[in-house]
């Protein structure tokens, strides 16, 4: 067991993030009155960098439903939206955006700004096609879809890069016609050098997981550390952040702290989080000393551990690359073998995968997954599911019977030694 | 020297007390209702009672079921996933799946040869293919839960029923009877929608033999055939199919105090 004499572990890399948002919503919150043009994005495969060159703030729905999810507001978003005529079968972050904008677009964290240009920068999810038209109807507002195509190898080939790249030069003019900038090719050079610092950092973050005990929880709190590479890439402030968060990991990792008092067990977590329940969630892991060692919804807004990097000498082509590199767009059999090398890089004792009831693009697959690994493999695997928005889907009785049951199985098969 | 297994399930509350011996000196079963904490206390008393022993003879006792945190006389709790494997394992020791249907909870469990918990399902969010869909399907016939296993097996021709939502069963069996289908054929369709619900789940751990089959639904002999016929091998069923939990939960008392474990919870402190 690591030693636990030191008073309390630094959670520096918490605390700057939370302050670097609240900094980033507070410039939102004029952003129409100031006359800054602003973008909503997606988080998968974003193309921020680009928008950037422009001036344009960027707002993405996503990370304010997931804040929603946190704050316990999503739920009314989400009635309020219903009361609209959405179905309880639309994916509870779309519901919450309209809840939200049905509100005036007051959230806990600040008003979110009106949108003067809807990227749809990821297609793999087609909800979020329909959210942004939906958007477009409701604000007027230019809507741009980037069709980016879903990997039916096993990588992106030439073809689809020449593809998405025709279509970013597309998106420069419309954003050179919106904002009467002059699209800067230097300009995105030095952005793109900022992500790859960034991103070379926090992939050196991530692979500190691999140690004994993990320095932090690569679902529950490395969900926090992503949040600067994902909306605010491309700036140096967020390179300085992940210099501070991996000083910050190796300092745990000299003092042996962990997430919990004792590690015991050491898991792989696929699937977003229950937000509205993400303490209570996290709980039912943690009084069994089970630590999440690697996850796939960390790297929702790059799969840069796989690899991948926004490249300055290659601009649009690696932010193409970079687009169709989104977790949500490798095709299942690519899911599955990063799963399974996840299992084994990180020397992990099971999978856990947490299913999204509003959410198929995500799950789908999820089941197929856990027989492979559970009848396959020999992984044991254990699959829940709640919502990543929806406080309604989160069962708590249920769920902690089911981790409950898997862990205190886990347990009797290593006192046993028993094999499946 | 005694230990004893708690069950408090969602319907109702199960007591089994054993001997050194693993022989059962006694059980209860009283339905759960609205106090957690009163029932289980006493299922305890009602098992003592019936084993003729006290409870400062307990060496451990374990508690399970969805009010097993509210057991505050056990020493510890086990989710019931492991305590039906354990007894289900006890009593037929071939026993590979578990097929437990329980009043909302339907499991299907993978074990090895010492009754080891290797992978299970359960059923998700919904209470279709559980008791309660069972309980809906005889509110509405006028039956008791008793009588519509024996009925369904007096049909000749199965009705196909929806398996998909408990509550609008009740709507479509109403229309069968309106077309003048005939109840056993009714509730042959039910039981067959049941089945044929938890036969998904037990494929995805895998239906390897021997199958027992627990909980309190195995009692209706309509629902054993059906499960039969779905998954097209004939399933072990206990008369103790109902206690297996707190059979269960109490083996693995009677193990800790093999391994050296003592009773370190207060008695129950009088009448329940």
């Amino acid at each position: 067991m690591a030693a636990t004499t030191q008073a309390v572990p630094t959670d520096l890399g918490k605390t700057l993030q939370r302050d670097m948002l609240a900094k980033y919503y507070g410039a939102l919150e004029t952003a129409n009155e100031d006359g800054v043009p602003v973008a909503y994005l997606f988080i998968p495969g974003n193309i921020v960098e680009l928008t950037r060159n422009f001036g344009f703030l960027p707002v993405y729905p996503e990370i304010n439903a997931l804040q929603c999810g946190i704050k316990k507001v999503a739920g009314e978003n989400i009635i309020r939206a219903e009361d609209l005529g959405y179905s309880s079968d639309v994916c509870g972050y779309v519901k919450n955006d309209i809840g939200l904008m049905l509100k005036d677009r007051q959230s806990p964290f600040g008003r979110i700004p009106k949108p003067d240009l809807l990227v749809c920068n990821y297609s793999g999810c087609n909800t979020f096609i329909k959210w942004f038209e939906g958007l477009a109807h409701f604000y007027g507002s230019e809507f741009f879809l980037l069709d980016v195509p879903y990997i039916r190898g096993r990588a992106v080939t030439e073809s689809d890069v020449t593809y998405v790249v025709a279509q970013l030069k597309e998106l420069i003019d419309v954003c050179e016609r919106r904002t009467g900038v002059t699209f800067s090719e230097a300009k995105l050079r030095e952005t793109l050098e900022y992500s790859r610092q960034a991103e070379d950092l926090w992939v050196e973050i991530l692979n500190l997981a691999q140690e004994r005990p993990s320095p932090f929880d690569s679902y529950f709190e490395a969900v926090f550390y992503m949040a600067p590479i994902n909306i605010l890439r491309g700036t140096p402030e967020t390179v300085e952040y992940y210099r501070q968060v991996l000083r910050e990991m190796r300092a745990r990792v000299d003092e042996g702290h962990g997430p919990v008092p004792e590690e015991k067990f050491r898991v792989v977590i696929e699937g977003p989080p229950p937000w509205p329940h993400f303490r209570a969630f996290w709980e039912l892991f943690k009084r069994w000393g089970a630590v999440a060692v690697a996850s796939t919804y960390s790297k929702v807004g790059g799969l840069y551990d796989q690899g991948v990097r926004h490249d300055p000498s290659r601009p649009l082509e690696s932010i193409a690359e970079y687009t169709m590199n989104s977790y949500t767009n490798w095709n299942l059999p690519m899911r599955a073998d990063l799963l399974r090398k996840y299992v084994e890089t990180y020397d992990a004792d099971a999978l856990v995968i947490h299913s999204v009831k509003s959410c198929r693009s995500f799950s789908v697959g999820q089941a197929d997954f856990r027989e492979e690994f559970v009848n396959e493999l020999g992984i044991p695997t254990l699959m829940v599911e709640s919502d990543l928005a929806d406080p309604r889907y989160f069962q708590e009785a249920q769920l902690r019977n089911r981790i409950d049951a898997f862990f205190e199985s886990l347990q009797q098969r290593r006192l046993t030694g028993a094999t499946a | 020297m005694i230990t004893a297994g708690v069950d408090v399930g969602s319907t109702t509350s199960k007591a089994v007390i054993l001997d050194g011996d693993r022989q059962i000196l006694g059980t209860s079963l009283l339905p759960t209702g609205a106090n957690v904490v009163r029932a289980a206390e006493r299922a305890f008393r009602e098992a003592l009672t019936a084993a003729k022993r006290d409870e400062e003879e307990a060496g451990y006792v374990i508690g399970t079921g969805y009010g097993r945190y509210k057991i505050s006389f056990g020493d510890d709790q086990v989710t019931e996933i492991g305590c039906h494997a354990r007894g289900a394992h006890f009593l037929f020791p071939d026993t590979r799946t578990i097929v437990d249907i329980g009043g909302q909870d339907t499991k299907a469990i993978r074990v090895n040869d010492r009754g080891e918990v290797l992978d299970f399902c359960m059923n998700d969010k919904c209470a279709a293919g559980t008791g309660r869909f069972l309980d809906a399907c005889a509110n509405v016939l006028g039956m008791t839960l008793e009588e519509i296993g024996p009925a369904s097996l007096r049909s000749e021709k199965a009705l196909r029923i929806t398996n998909v939502c408990t509550v609008f069963v009740e709507s479509e069996i109403i229309s069968q009877l309106a077309r003048g289908e005939k109840v056993e054929d009714i509730l042959r369709g039910v039981h067959q929608a049941i089945a044929g619900r938890t036969a998904g789940l037990v494929r995805r751990v895998g239906t390897n033999p021997a199958v027992t089959f627990t909980g309190g639904v195995s009692r209706n002999g309509g629902m054993v055939k059906s499960l039969e016929e779905k998954l097209a091998v004939p399933v072990n069923v206990s008369p103790l199919s109902q206690w297996m939990g707190a059979l269960g939960a109490a083996l693995i008392a009677l193990e800790r105090v093999e391994g050296g474990a003592v009773r370190r919870v207060p008695a129950t402190g009088g009448a329940a």
